[in-house]
């Protein structure tokens, strides 16, 4: 059947630059480029293109340059071309459409309606480059108050296991199989070099990784890939995934061609079998299995570690976080709306779930007015860009953020959204034995440790401004924060004083 | 329901914002003297308010009611004072009421009646209640419910006297030179977003504690959420009050003593922490994982009494000023050097203690009751009689 889907992108090759050195045929992994042995010349099939730069980034005389296709439909605010594409293709083959990354819908993007607050005469704002400033914050439970021993000589309480991290910045659930090894070693030595976590997502971890283990959060998800005793042991922190925010009520689904030898080890199926993670886990149908699984862990690791719970932010996400503290979570983990996935039904990933910044606020509003705050961490996840929205996200009440596409972006990743189709031209999330080879553990841990790096200095530079010399004084200290152009109702579910208030 | 945010911040602001100038005199020893020195040494400081407010604390003047609750109370209005005064009449037991005795004084314009009342709670609370909680809802009730009236000072033995003016004015006003008592405090306050009330002055008090403070901590938003978990509702919308209710969450709920308290408003950093005592880091580390929120961020020095103790603490790299000066028995904590020199030419020795570290000069057999003797040393700085 003719496609009637028009090319999204237009290659232009400058033919006085190029060489014919054939660099972009075998850096297209989406085969554009291809040599025509009888002209002597590099041809593009621009039908093919999708905008992930590869190409011109690695040609060696800037002879590419990729730009948007300009083929407009007649102007409809309805049926933009996008509406009209994806009916195109749905007609064509009768599927669901896939899609990978967070969704890149015009969704409400508070923190660009958030503002930040910074002293002047009354108090001193403290700079960073000649006091301390901290960043350090522990992860999981804490008892409501301090007791001493008789006499007060000696400590009384007993917490529960605490994890510090130097940042307030871990690296989010990207599990092995959907990227490569060199992306997990990566994320690994940067997160033990930053003093951080890394998450491993629901599809395991490989052995040669076990040493990054005090850095690592070790997932629990349903397909249950992966899990075993050592597994459990190696990690800092164990995670029940129940959702994502790409796909909040979805399961997984690797396809078989991503699962290699090594993958399928790691991930105890056959090789080149589908990995399916279903919807629900299905020992968990109601709060009081999720407790089950939370305590089954906790008794398997002799509760020497945090149990975290990752869910999609929805509609009541307040109510269900609040279940989950009382089930036993040390940690809950909210994934907003603007969240990444390798791999989501389209449908899914622009249309369910709630932004993660009204999640934050509605979340850490009502385990205080239940006064069980302290019993459980606040981690936020979803679409975090720079250092900016994390502070933001602290200041509403979140002990710390999770990123996964800018972790990737670090990297290499253009946000082709291409994850799905397991061709990453970066060798990022494939695991195609040449493409995972151009990612370098070395430069890509680097790259990731160096971006952490920067984020903390502006972090610093931003709580220095504000007066405070430690995270924790910023930590839900929603007057720091201002709104602008947001309604009353906005102003309100996030707790927040409009600007010039 | 009288909204006192409102009268305090009327405008409507985050807080209120001040900057201040404190001074603390305390004999160790329990002898008693006169406010004369404390008003001489505000004098001194003049310059650190801005005539928006002054007050003091007196610890010891009332030894004739030791037993029995000093209410200090204000009246704007007869109306105010009659609904009081009948409130009173079915809350307590009256030992005794008089006008406080006041003078006029120049700069003390339109001031209100205060009038105080030494009472007895006797058989007035219920089985469950204990007396200290009883008249704090009392006290709570009057200043949020009627009108015109507002309870300065609800301790025994001791008393707040405050107002609008500069704190040589009030303490003129107040004849505080006529009162003899073992321990003082004085505030100077120099407020950028309220007009002055008399209520909204320092020191603030809640039963026998007293806090005076300078400074505007930059972690209150969060400070107040989290006390606000404990029921405590900051009505008042000050930084002080935070600071008061975080004493009372931690030492009187928490039961923790006053140098462990310290380290939660002003903890050491984490890096001071690791080079800490074994022992020590522990308990530091475990601190600031269980309280962080009660992390006094930003620059403050308060000074902190209550019967037989007074405390004087600054933020962690010390924002706010705080100079300490001994002689013989008596402990003296100032914004400046100047003033305690002013008053103790001989002054046996001053320092500037680091910042976040508690200075308490505590009475050699405390009438209240007795803390827990520190076992930090070298961390504490106690001033022994």
């Amino acid at each position: 059947m003719k496609t009637y889907v028009p090319n999204k992108f237009i290659v232009e090759r400058d033919e006085s630059k190029c060489v014919g050195c054939q660099v972009c045929v075998t850096q297209c992994s989406f085969e554009t480029h291809s040599w025509d042995g009888e002209e002597q010349a590099v041809k593009s099939q621009q039908d093919r293109c999708v905008g992930c730069h590869r190409c011109a980034m690695f040609c060696p005389t800037g002879a590419i340059t990729i730009r948007r296709n300009p083929l407009e439909y007649r102007e409809n605010y309805n049926w933009r071309a996008e509406y009209i594409e994806d009916v195109y293709k749905q007609a064509e083959t009768g599927g669901v459409l896939l899609t990978g990354m967070g969704t890149d819908k015009p969704h409400k993007i508070y923190w660009d309606h958030l503002v930040l607050n910074a002293s002047q005469v009354t108090n001193p704002s403290i700079d960073p480059l000649r006091e301390p400033m901290e960043l350090r914050t522990y992860l999981g439970r804490k008892p409501e108050k301090v007791e001493l021993g008789p006499g007060n000589a000696s400590l009384k309480t007993r917490l529960a296991p605490q994890v510090p991290i130097e940042v307030p910045v871990m690296f989010s659930a990207m599990s092995y199989g959907a990227v490569s090894i060199n992306v997990h070693e990566s994320l690994a030595r940067a997160a033990t070099e930053a003093g951080t976590l890394f998450n491993t997502g629901e599809g395991g971890l490989h052995p040669k990784l076990y040493k990054y283990g005090q850095n690592t959060i070790v997932q629990v998800a349903s397909g249950r890939f992966g899990v075993h005793a050592e597994y459990l042991d190696v990690g800092r922190v164990i995670e029940i995934k129940i959702g994502q925010g790409a796909k909040p009520g979805i399961g997984g689904h690797l396809p078989g061609e991503k699962v290699s030898k090594e993958v399928a080890e790691v991930r105890m199926i056959p090789m080149g079998t589908d990995a399916l993670s279903p919807a629900p886990h299905h020992d968990i149908y109601s709060i009081e299995d999720l407790s089950q699984l939370i305590y089954a862990l906790k008794e398997a690791t002799n509760y020497t570690k945090p149990v975290s719970v990752k869910i999609a932010a929805v509609h009541n996400a307040a109510a269900i976080a609040s279940g989950m503290v009382r089930a036993g979570a040390d940690i809950i983990a909210l994934d907003g709306i603007r969240g990444a996935t390798g791999a989501a039904p389209k449908i899914i990933r622009d249309n369910v779930g709630i932004p993660i910044e009204l999640a934050i606020a509605s979340v850490d509003s009502r385990l205080r007015a239940e006064g069980i705050r302290n019993q459980a961490s606040l981690v936020a996840a979803g679409g975090f860009r720079n250092a900016g929205d994390v502070v933001k996200a602290i200041a509403l009440g979140a002990d710390a953020v999770y990123i996964g596409t800018a972790a990737l972006i670090a990297m290499g990743c253009a946000v082709c959204q291409q994850c799905h189709t397991g061709k990453c031209a970066w060798g990022i999330c494939t695991s195609d034995i040449t493409l995972t080879k151009r990612l370098n553990p070395d430069i890509g841990s680097r790259r990731l440790a160096n971006l952490l790096r920067a984020w903390s200095l502006e972090i610093k530079d931003i709580l220095g401004g504000l007066g405070v010399n430690a995270l924790e004084s910023l930590r839900g200290n929603r007057l720091h924060l201002r709104g602008v152009d947001l309604t009353d109702t906005e102003l309100k579910v996030l707790g927040v004083q409009m600007a010039g208030e | 329901m009288k909204d006192l945010a409102l009268i305090q911040n009327p405008h409507r602001d985050d807080k209120v914002m001040d900057a201040c100038g404190l001074f603390g005199i305390m004999d160790t020893s329990g002898k008693r003297f006169s406010g004369a020195d404390i008003l001489k040494a505000m004098t001194n400081m003049h310059d650190r308010g801005n005539g928006l407010g002054g007050g003091f604390a007196a610890y010891g003047i009332y030894p004739d009611h030791a037993e029995y609750y000093a209410l200090h109370i204000i009246f704007m209005t007869p109306a105010a004072r009659r609904e009081t005064e009948d409130f009173l009449k079915h809350s307590f037991y009256r030992v005794h009421d008089e006008d406080v005795p006041t003078r006029p004084t120049k700069g003390i314009v339109n001031p209100p009646q205060l009038r105080r009342y030494f009472v007895d709670v006797g058989e007035h609370r219920p089985a469950d209640v204990v007396d200290n909680d009883y008249v704090v809802e009392r006290v709570m009730e009057i200043n949020a419910r009627i009108d015109g009236a507002f309870v300065f000072s609800s301790g025994k033995n001791m008393g707040v006297f405050k107002g609008v003016g500069f704190p040589e004015d009030i303490g003129n006003y107040f004849r505080l030179e006529e009162y003899q008592g073992y321990l003082w405090t004085g505030h100077s306050r120099f407020p950028t977003n309220t007009p002055g009330w008399w209520g909204g002055a320092h020191p603030f008090n809640i039963l026998d504690w007293t806090v005076v403070h300078n400074g505007e901590i930059s972690s209150y938003g969060i400070n107040r959420r989290y006390l606000e978990q404990f029921g405590y509702k900051c009505t008042m919308q000050t930084d002080t009050e935070v600071v008061a209710y975080g004493v009372d969450l931690l030492i009187r709920r928490h039961g923790l003593p006053i140098e462990v308290v310290a380290k939660v408003f002003a903890p050491p950093f984490w890096s001071q922490i690791e080079r800490a005592p074994k022992a020590d880091q522990e308990l530091f580390r475990t601190l600031r994982q269980v309280y962080p929120s009660l992390l006094l961020n930003g620059p403050f020095t308060v000074i902190i009494a209550h019967q037989g103790e007074m405390i004087g603490l600054t933020d962690r790299i010390r924002l706010r000023p705080l100079t300490v000066g001994v002689k013989g028995s008596i402990v003296y904590l100032a914004s400046e050097e100047a003033p305690i020199r002013l008053v103790c030419p001989d002054v046996e020795k001053t320092w500037i203690p680091n910042g976040g570290e508690p200075v308490v000069g505590r009475l050699s057999t405390a009438p209240g009751p007795q803390l827990p003797t520190p076992t930090r040393r070298g961390i504490l700085v106690e001033v022994a009689p």
